[in-house]
């Protein structure tokens, strides 16, 4: 059934399609309609679960630790401040091989207080352990939370699915709403191969010396590797049953080109609509989205953009005293491999609008600055 | 205090890390037999996060899920939500807590959860400091008392938090203090707490010869002399909050034996012992007050 709704109620109809059997979550803003439509779910009976309701986003992150380790299916939601203090937790869940899903609402961290929409909370996150999936579309958001599940539970490692504050969390957009009775074949119940239960005696994260801990640290690593097969299985399969497919990246019109853009989130949307406009003024441009940053997919980046001869990457983020996060990341895909020439601009924090002018100025001072700095490239910044 | 007949069976074994005399090892002890074999874990930072072991090892012989040091009580109602959310109703969930991770660190999780009422027994094993980390203050920590960050020239002046009052405001079923010389009492109270649905906290007084200065044999002797000089009261309030009876039925001993077994006391002065007795005793009198008011109020069924 198709409905126009907005971003956030994507996210509640994902997790009544995933059949979650325990939510815990605090409020903040723009992330409350998630939780509040989920509130409603659960009281109607329309999903069967335990919805937990905290004091905190630290609270919220330990609640569904604790759910997930008995073996039922967790789901929370939270955006900026609140992911920010979650990171303890954040760690505990990968470190416990907890198979957890949680929707973060990109939001810029204050001070100064911001609302709107940069991706510096959720790439201050990156090294956690968690998969990270950056959605562009109210429909992509739905879809990505049934997935998630679905690589999570195979590989046993958390996965924060992200999308922007206010352009898509509170735009209504036309999704193909998911039926939980279609979702389960694709996504079959939970079953834990070991979870905390009566007549066991495991201790789960008891001390581990030194002559243990680095082999844990390993087999994270591994499963992180494999997660990257793993995601484009899970995705074919979904396109199987549901028609859609996202990949892990998604190259537009860059067979040709010869300038490519690299971006993230609704940026990408914008870009596309740069792309045709310049294309059909005869420019060789294309774009690339960045939609799995974790696991980061060298090769298929490598196989994109080295074939180009300008990369520019936009970041809606910054690394203070470094450069963009995506550029910091796109880099290391090429290094050592190519040597065609990559900048990054910084653009659209706080929620500064992304327009397609933006866009085509970065596109055009990718073409024709001489010499651009290479390294950062402030976008719209007053100064 | 009623006799208990203590269970045989036995959910701690040998081989754990605790120090000679250690009262949190006989609190899991006695409170496991209390609650039986029905039970999980779930052990936030404190001594017992070590007591329990190296991977792959572990002294206890019920599932245990370790956890972070502020999260003890909300990781507790996330596993029972996930138990029950599988069919397990019957598995009671043991929140097992040294006095940092509930007086301090934890209180913020430990209200929440405790004003939803979550389906969970909270254990704070007291010892009264910092003990894991080489004996700094908590907010347990007595006045008079020596840590490492309350050095004898400036030794803790502010009285002990009063978890149990805190805990009583916020209306739930059953609260109760235990001491480590008393086994059939915290047979008893966990056995009574495993009955009772909703929030369950109990307290129960664990020396640490460690942190105490205390001779490793004396651990119980002082656990004892804790409740009968009237510095660690034996009580129960239920009824939502609406009761509270506290164990009189000792032979009072003096403060200052309780105070003179134990080196992190030794450099009081007498005027200061004195001071400190007599806000003991005053603390009693205020306790006692509170109970006989409470019997003349009405309860939860009237």
């Amino acid at each position: 059934m198709k409905k126009v709704i907005m971003g956030n109620h994507a996210i509640s109809y994902g997790v009544r399609a995933a059949e979650v059997k325990v939510i815990s979550a605090y409020p903040i803003t723009p992330q409350t309609q998630v939780v509040e439509l989920l509130s409603e779910m659960c009281a109607s009976g329309e999903i069967d679960a335990k919805f937990i309701k905290v004091e905190s986003e630290h609270s919220a992150m330990a609640a569904v630790v604790g759910a997930s380790a008995a073996g039922s299916r967790a789901f929370t939601a939270t955006s900026s401040q609140g992911l920010l203090l979650m990171h303890e937790m954040l760690h505990w869940a990968v470190g416990a091989r907890l198979p957890i899903v949680l929707a973060n609402i990109n939001r810029a961290v204050g001070p100064p207080w911001s609302i709107w929409t940069d991706q510096n909370d959720s790439l201050s996150q990156r090294d956690v352990g968690w998969l990270q999936i950056y959605c562009e579309s109210n429909q992509e958001t739905q879809d990505t939370v049934v997935q998630a599940f679905k690589i999570a539970e195979t590989v046993m490692l958390p996965v924060m699915l992200v999308f922007d504050a206010f352009f898509l969390s509170h735009t209504f957009e036309i999704v193909d709403i998911i039926e939980k009775e279609k979702v389960r074949e694709f996504l079959p119940p939970y079953e834990a191969k070991i979870r905390i239960e009566s007549g066991t005696s495991h201790s789960f994260g008891n001390l581990a010396g030194p002559d243990s801990y680095m082999e844990f640290r390993y087999m994270i690593q591994k499963a992180m590797e494999e997660s990257r097969e793993v995601i484009q299985r899970v995705d074919k399969d979904f396109e199987k049953h549901f028609g859609r497919s996202y990949g892990l990246i998604q190259p537009y019109r860059c067979d040709d080109a010869e300038v490519i853009l690299v971006t993230s989130g609704t940026v990408a949307s914008t870009a596309r609509a740069v792309i045709d406009e310049m294309r059909d003024e005869g420019v060789k441009i294309g774009s690339l989205k960045v939609r799995v940053l974790r696991p980061f997919p060298f090769e298929e980046i490598f196989e994109v953009l080295s074939r180009a001869k300008k990369v520019a990457v936009i970041d809606r983020n910054i690394s203070f005293g470094h450069h963009g996060i995506f550029f910091q990341e796109i880099k290391s895909a090429l290094y050592g491999r190519t040597d065609v020439p990559i900048a990054g601009y910084i653009t659209g924090l706080g929620g500064r609008d992304v327009t397609p002018a933006v866009i085509r100025e970065i596109a055009d001072k990718a073409m024709h600055d001489k010499s651009p700095e290479r390294n950062i490239n402030w976008i719209g910044v007053k100064l | 205090m009623r006799p208990a007949v203590i269970p045989t069976d036995e959910f701690m074994t040998s081989g754990h890390l605790a120090c000679q005399g250690c009262g949190a090892t006989q609190a899991m002890r006695y409170a496991l037999k209390g609650l039986g074999p029905k039970t999980a874990l779930v052990i936030p930072a404190c001594c017992w996060s070590v007591i329990d072991g190296p991977y792959p090892h572990s002294a206890v012989k019920l599932p245990i899920f370790h956890t972070a040091f502020e999260t003890g009580a909300v990781t507790a109602a996330g596993l029972k939500a996930g138990l029950e959310m599988r069919g397990d109703t019957e598995t009671v969930v043991l929140a097992w807590a040294g006095d940092g991770g509930t007086f301090d660190i934890g209180i913020q999780s430990l209200s929440g959860a405790a004003e939803r009422n979550d389906d969970i027994i909270y254990c704070c094993y007291d010892n009264e400091a910092y003990m894991n980390t080489g004996i700094q203050r908590s907010s347990a920590t007595p006045p008079g008392a020596w840590t490492t960050t309350t050095p004898v020239s400036n030794y803790k002046k502010r009285p002990k938090k009063n978890m149990i009052d805190i805990m009583a405001a916020h209306a739930i079923p059953y609260i109760a203090t235990a001491s480590v010389a008393y086994p059939q009492d915290i047979v008893e109270k966990f056995r009574k707490a495993r009955g009772i649905k909703g929030t369950r906290f109990i307290q129960i007084l664990a020396p640490c010869p460690t942190g105490w200065k205390l001779a490793p044999e004396l651990s119980v002797a002082s656990a004892r002399q804790a409740v009968t000089s009237r510095v660690f009261p034996i009580l129960e309030i239920t009824e939502n909050g609406r009761r509270l009876s506290v164990w009189k039925d000792f032979e009072p001993t003096p403060f200052r034996d309780y105070i003179a077994m134990q080196g992190r006391f030794r450099h009081l002065k007498d005027d200061e012992i004195a001071g400190l007795e007599a806000e003991n005793e005053a603390t009693w009198q205020r306790l006692l007050a509170k109970e006989k008011m409470l019997a003349n109020l009405p309860g939860l069924e009237s």
